[in-house]
């Protein structure tokens, strides 16, 4: 289909940091067994990247893989890899208890970038985002004022987050009212 | 009469000045002024009036702590009441008005509570409007609401934004004064990340206005090159205008900033809520001096001796040309030094210890002061201003000896230290005899969860008042801090501080000590509840011991300063009436917020557009378009119906439901929760989960089905459909989608460890849409692609393929007893695919329709909903689903329950259909009713209504209810009440009205 559409097309705000909401991402989660070789291998091949450690992101060539709970990852790619994802997931995973199912449109991605984007975050989720703290490659899976709701940094110090589509407005809402202009606290 | 001094005034930029108004007069003040010392330099001594004798009151203190200079702050979307003037910064264009008073803050005609007094005593509330009962509501309640309160309610929408901010620290240090600095200054050498917060706008506290040499520089240049030191630390923060609010568990702060309050024109948000995890909180709060408690105390002109000083040295204000001093310590001898050398005259210091000062007191003399020993205050004169004190024996009973005419009075009963911080999470205190004060015992400090204190005092906030001991207490607790984190100290050293070695202070809680009933009345104890010594000896006279007791009794320490000048001395006039120990008697709890703090800050982002997550379907914003009626289900809004002009919502749903089961309508059942569970220990879950057996389901069908909790309650149900011989996708209802994930992954982490099972919440990855009606099927064969024939696509199977181009998965199942089939496609594609249908349904008459003709199609085909069938109190067995109950299986989650007595006892109320006689409609929420009443007076009741609507198919009310053994009273009439008092009858009758034999359904 053509006429796909993320949650909040467009979405952008400008304050002392940028929110963004990026348009749709491929994504899959893969529960199962994180010590396992196969399944180790089987992330490898879809993402080219190697298992994460736990609060990390792990990159690819395709995309990165997220850890999720210590029977859960999260496989981000392009939009349009990720069912073909999941078939190859299920194919290298048979025999292993697992699942890999597509959350991609289950979710809206937001991109949060400038110099102390770590601020608006930190004004909605309980979270340590001090450098030392939450270096790029860092992920938490954590609360964003009411909502759940999940973010790494980037290696360029953005953040990127991703939450429940269904509240993208209300994300993007006080993503916003966090990023205003006046509001920058001064220490991140 | 009070005035700006022309020279000094240590916060002051005299270059700034700031216009203002109070009560409507133009005023003017300088940058670096409260509203407070604004005030006194315009001669406005008198700022408010008190909360129940309506008595003037001019400002008592110069910070946190003051008691009677609260005022509204601010209009309109900025208005604010209860503002301590003393904390107001003072900004160009500020208005405040005075509180508590009616007409005007000179002329009240509520001061006649004042003459009244001696009927006003402790407890006069519980005393006086105790009986006759409706006396209460009737006469008492509006004249005590029209008399007592303190500021007025907003009345406009807050104009102001607010935010949280989550901070990490390794240690967080409260007071900014010079324990604060040298804490931070120890700590942060040792490589510790500090935070330092000051409730001010400036660094140093006290010790700027008192003096002293620290390594051998002024006090306030040492300030000034701390914070300098501190500033170029990139471990070390330091924040000003932020208070330290509270203290939690395992090293929880909140700290409080007032980002703009003395900016109002800035952009950003008015205050920030720091929520801090820290691990260990150095509290440096300093110490509040105490009033003393004579006759007269309240009268505007009466000041605290330090709070003199800070508007002499502090803002250039003079309080009044003569001032005279009363003390039970050297410190306030500090005040009568600063005056005379400002030029102002203190006629007397009235020293209550009959042997005197030390030092302090050689230098007062030295300047020509006279000096009174074994002296004190008999009562003061004036009205709305001090004219004169008269002056007695301490030891004595009040015999006046002489006359002295004055204009303020400045006062010392000694020092407390700020235990509040300490003692939220527990800390405890002893009392210090020598100084007579509670302070933190370190031994009993509040422990985090591996048992160790993560609180430390510092400086006078732990007791010490000398300079010297403070910076090396501090100094200490700085270190302390550093080493509980395990680091070594650093290069800071404890500063160098010459002692200066004061007199011993003496007690005083009542001067003279022995002052009769009459004084006793006019000696205030806490300023802002109107409570004197008389109310406390009144109430330990009636029996209370408590002095938790008594706070609730008298007042004592309540309202917005919480007694931060009145306990201390209050619970020692309860000791002395009680004739115990001061220790014995104990104190009020500390609890957080330390001053008020705004309900804004506390909101933070919570307010207006993001008051709440609202969910959204892909397809939202077209109902929105289309001018849709939304109603909340969980945190969705969902269209309850699509009126169109000149439609009322009824005519809408009518419209809607006809249209439907006429022809065909479609419905946007995103919302509906879908779970994948999937494992080979999948089925045998499922068994366990729903009550009714799902392990046997094929691939390719679907089954409904039905939970309960482990108490037998029907908790949620939906449509199963089994996608492989491993996985199944559970339907669940809108508002159960989270819950029912969350319920699972319970049994699944927590009880069924090593069950093979898997789930993932998948609820929003798919658009669902239901296309309903008899025309259903000839519009999707008009999208065309797959197969939706009977024969392909039965009803209560599933299948997957495309239509009209977009991946999808159809269900037949239906919730209306019409053919009907729900179609999953991606929610990126769910917009489009919406619009598809919607243009091949158009030669259809297809519409949309809401969440009302879903419930009312539903309640037509007797099928349940949770949560309108269902309380939590209704298992399966009262709604007649034993047929999804399975008798096979060994165990299900609730099973046990269901078999209990209660459970099977046959009066359970169990759902029948209602049909009202006369057609009409019984209203919700109606109850059976029963002959007789019960003990209470109220008529018995036989049952009640689950769900009840107008049916548009049938052209009648139509409902469902519980009643009593009601499936075997088919046919008989009852009776329900109606909110007019009389009642609607109603048949007892088969609860699916429509299409029973499933036919419209199944084609």
């Amino acid at each position: 289909m053509s006429d796909l559409k993320s949650a909040l097309p467009g979405a952008r705000f400008d304050g002392f940091a940028t929110v963004e909401e990026t348009g749709l991402r491929g994504m899959v989660t893969l529960r199962g067994d994180l010590s396992s070789k196969v399944l180790a291998k089987a992330v490898k091949a879809a993402v080219g990247a190697g298992m994460p450690q736990s609060g990390q992101v792990s990159r690819g060539d395709k995309g990165l893989v997220a850890w999720m709970s210590p029977d859960e990852l999260l496989l981000v790619v392009a939009h349009d890899l990720a069912g073909d994802i999941v078939v190859a997931l299920n194919d290298a995973l048979k025999g292993e208890h697992a699942l890999a199912v597509n959350v991609s449109d289950a979710r809206a991605v937001f991109r949060i970038a400038g110099d102390h984007a770590a601020e608006v975050l930190a004004k909605l989720a309980p979270v340590d985002l001090s450098d030392a703290a939450f270096p790029p490659g860092s992920f938490r899976r954590t609360r964003l004022a009411q909502i759940p709701a999940a973010f790494w940094r980037n290696e360029d110090g953005s953040f990127e987050l991703v939450c429940f589509r269904s509240v993208a407005d209300y994300a993007f809402g006080i993503l916003s009212k966090s990023a205003m202009k006046g509001s920058r606290v001064g220490v991140l | 009469m009070s005035t700006r001094l022309s020279t000094g005034g240590k916060y002051l930029n005299r270059s700034d000045q700031r216009r203002f108004t109070f009560n409507g007069k133009q005023f003017t003040g300088y940058e670096g002024d409260t509203l407070a010392s604004a005030l006194l330099a315009n001669d406005q001594m008198l700022m408010g009036r008190s909360f129940k004798y309506h008595r003037p009151r001019g400002v008592v203190a110069s910070g946190a702590e003051e008691p009677n200079a609260l005022v509204n702050l601010g209009t309109g979307g900025t208005f604010e009441p209860n503002q301590r003037a003393t904390t107001t910064e003072l900004f160009d264009g500020l208005t405040a008005t005075s509180q508590n008073h009616w007409p005007s803050l000179e002329f009240d005609i509520g001061v006649a509570n004042n003459a009244m007094a001696r009927f006003f005593p402790a407890g006069f509330y519980y005393k006086t409007f105790m009986a006759p009962r409706a006396a209460w509501k009737h006469v008492f309640e509006p004249i005590v609401r029209q008399s007592a309160g303190l500021g007025q309610v907003p009345k406009d929408r807050d104009a102001d934004t607010y935010e949280h901010f989550y901070a990490f620290y390794d240690v967080v240090i409260v007071g900014g004064g010079v324990a604060g600095l040298q804490a931070a200054l120890a700590a942060g050498s040792a490589g510790a990340k500090v935070l330092l917060m000051e409730q001010t706008a400036h660094l140093g506290g006290r010790a700027v206005i008192d003096g002293g040499e620290v390594d051998g520089k002024p006090v306030d240049a040492w300030v000034a090159d701390a914070g300098e030191t501190l500033d170029a630390m990139p471990n070390v923060t330091v924040r000003l205008r932020m208070m330290g609010a509270g203290v939690y568990d395992h090293g929880y702060v909140l700290g409080y900033e007032r980002v703009r309050d003395h900016d109002p024109m800035a952009e950003g948000p008015r205050h920030r809520l720091w929520r801090i995890r820290t691990q260990q909180i150095v509290t440096a709060t300093g110490a509040i001096e105490r009033p003393l408690s004579f006759a007269g105390n309240d009268i505007p002109g009466v000041m605290l001796a330090s709070a003199v000083r800070d508007y002499v040295d502090g803002y250039g204000v003079s309080p009044g040309d003569r001032t005279v001093v009363v003390t039970n310590n050297d410190d306030a001898y500090r005040t009568a030094i600063s005056l005379k050398k400002a030029g102002l005259e203190v006629p007397v210091i009235l020293d209550a210890r009959a042997s005197g000062g030390g030092a302090l007191a050689d230098e007062a003399k030295g300047l020509g002061i006279r000096v009174e020993t074994g002296k004190g205050i008999a009562k003061v004169k004036g009205g709305k201003r001090v004219t004169g004190v008269a002056v007695c024996a301490q030891a004595g009973e009040g015999a006046v000896l002489e006359e002295i005419a004055c204009d303020a009075v400045a006062m010392s009963g000694g020092w407390s230290p700020v235990v509040h911080l300490w003692s939220h999470c527990g800390g405890k205190l002893f009392w210090d005899e020598d100084q007579a004060h509670f302070r933190p015992d370190p031994n009993r400090p509040p422990t985090s969860h591996d048992g160790k204190g993560f609180v430390i005092p510092a400086g006078s906030a732990n007791g010490p008042m000398d300079l010297a001991e403070v910076m090396g207490d501090a100094h200490a607790a700085g270190l302390a801090a550093a080493k509980a984190l395990g680091l070594k100290s650093g290069k800071a050293a404890a500063p160098k501080v010459a002692p200066q070695p004061e007199a011993a202070m003496e007690p005083v809680w009542l001067m003279p000590q022995g002052a009769g009933p009459k004084l006793r009345m006019k000696a205030w104890l806490d300023y802002q509840n109107d409570v004197k010594v008389s109310d406390v000896r009144l109430a330990a006279q009636e029996g209370y011991e408590s002095v938790e007791h008594t706070k609730r009794y008298t007042t004592l320490g309540m309202a917005t300063d919480q007694g931060k000048l009145s306990n201390i001395n209050g619970l020692a006039v309860l000791s002395d009436a009680l004739n115990q120990p001061i220790p014995a008697t104990g104190t009020t709890t500390f609890r957080p917020p330390y001053t008020p703090i705004s309900f804004g800050a506390i909101a933070g982002e919570a307010r207006a557009d993001t008051f709440q997550p609202l969910r959204k379907t892909p397809i939202h914003d077209w109902h929105e378009a289309q001018g849709a009626f939304f109603e909340p289900v969980g945190h969705w809004r969902r269209p309850y119906c699509f009126p169109r002009q000149g439609e009322t919502h009824s005519d809408a749903v009518n419209r809607e439901i006809n249209q439907t089961r006429k022809s065909v309508g479609l419905l946007d059942a995103s919302t509906l929760g879908k779970i994948i569970v999937k494992g080979p220990d999948a089925g045998r879950f499922l068994d366990m989960l729903y009550t009714n057996m799902m392990s046997t389901l094929k691939p390719g069908k679907c089954r409904y089905g039905l939970m309960c909790n482990e108490n037998g309650f029907l908790i949620d149900d939906g449509v199963v459909a089994r996608i492989d011989e491993d996985t199944f996708l559970c339907h669940t209802t809108t508002g159960g989608a989270e819950r029912i994930h969350g319920w699972m992954e319970d049994w699944l982490q927590c009880e069924w460890w090593d069950w093979k099972v898997f789930t993932a919440n998948v609820t929003e990855q798919f658009a669902q849409i239901a296309v309903v009606g008899p025309n259903a099927r000839k519009v999707l064969e008009k999208l065309g692609g797959m197969d939706v024939s009977k024969d392909a696509l039965a009803f209560m199977e599933w299948k997957d393929g495309q239509l009209g181009g977009f991946d999808c998965r159809a269900y037949r199942i239906s919730f209306s007893g019409e053919l009907s089939y729900e179609i999953a496609v991606p929610a990126s594609q769910g917009r489009a695919f919406w619009d598809a249908l919607l243009v091949a349904g158009e030669e259809f008459g297809m519409m949309p329709y809401g969440t009302e003709a879903l419930h009312v199609m539903r309640a037509e085909k007797g099928f349940i909903m949770i949560g309108d069938e269902t309380d939590g109190t209704v298992i399966p067995q009262d709604l007649g689903l034993n047929w999804a109950i399975s008798k096979k299986k060994e165990d299900f989650l609730g099973k046990r329950a269901q078999e209990r007595p209660h459970m099977t006892d046959p009066s359970r109320w169990k759902l029948v259909g209602l049909e009202t006689l006369d057609g009409s409609v019984i209203p919700d929420g109606s109850y059976a009713i029963a002959e007789g009443t019960n003990a209470n007076g109220q008529r018995n009741t036989q049952g009640r209504v689950t769900s009840t609507y107008y049916s548009p198919t049938l052209e009648k009310g139509i409902a469902m209810g519980l009643v009593l053994y009601g499936p075997d009273r088919m046919g008989e009439v009852i009776e329900f009440n109606k909110v007019d008092g009389s009642t609607v009858a109603a048949r007892i009758v088969d609860p699916v009205f429509y299409d029973k034999d499933g036919e419209k359904q199944n084609v």
